[in-house]
């Protein structure tokens, strides 16, 4: 099997890192210091914007539905609150102030994403129910 | 579905459900590799139709969120790249 179905071009990839990194400075985040490892998810999402049409995360199964995978568009809507308590997102590229001064170690982390069984079907978000004809139901 | 042999030392069924533009089953792969055991693994992501569907049915009776890369030694399921505990289930 194949690694690489689509091979994004160097010069694509270090574009997108630059990108990324300018991004992230701009938000107040932390890249993960390891370039090569944070070209190597560059090259995910521009792997998974070529194959979907959207940079799902590259470290979760994308349904090819950009309505489903919302919320693992990245950034993806986890990201914030695993940097805050794992300091780091799922796939590390982005990285909290102590693991980038070398405080505190990189690994994997838990899932936060709820399995798909649980996540609120698209389309259904809380609010007034409309019936039919488009009335709302009192 | 066709899983991929990789050669080594025979430490019983090794199994890694992986994606291809995943980092950590990245690592996880290189790591197997490393140590010299014979394993075979799969991109999830790369399967369509009823091998996609029978891959995740697979893995979810070890790892019910479905993350990656989930590795199966034996019959122990060890789901992220979990250095330490990869080693220990491989003696």
């Amino acid at each position: 099997m194949a690694d690489d179905l689509y091979g994004p071009g160097q010069q694509e990839i270090d574009k997108l890192y630059l990108r990324l990194e300018r991004d992230a400075k701009q938000g107040g985040y932390n890249l993960n210091p390891d370039v090569e490892f944070v070209k190597g998810l560059a090259k995910g999402l521009l792997v998974n914007e070529m194959r979907y049409g959207y940079r799902a995360c590259p470290c979760r199964l994308a349904s090819d539905d950009k309505i489903q995978d919302k919320d693992i568009i990245c950034p993806c809507n986890y990201r914030d609150a695993d940097v805050a308590e794992f300091g780091a997102c799922y796939c590390a590229l982005y990285v909290s102030g102590a693991v980038l001064k070398g405080d505190k170690e990189l690994g994997s982390i838990p899932e936060r994403r709820p399995p798909a069984e649980e996540r609120q079907k698209p389309g259904k978000a809380s609010g007034p129910e409309l019936s039919a004809a488009g009335f709302m139901k009192l | 579905m066709n899983f991929e042999h990789v050669a080594g030392k025979d430490k019983g069924k090794i199994t890694l459900y992986a994606l291809s533009t995943c980092i950590w089953c990245k690592k996880t792969k290189e790591l197997l590799a490393a140590l010299g055991v014979s394993f075979d693994y799969i991109y999830v992501d790369l399967l369509k139709g009823e091998d996609r569907n029978q891959a995740i049915a697979e893995i979810k009776r070890y790892n019910p969120g479905l993350s990656f890369p989930t590795l199966v030694i034996g019959e122990k399921g060890i789901v992220g790249f979990r250095e330490k505990e990869i080693k220990e289930a491989l003696g």
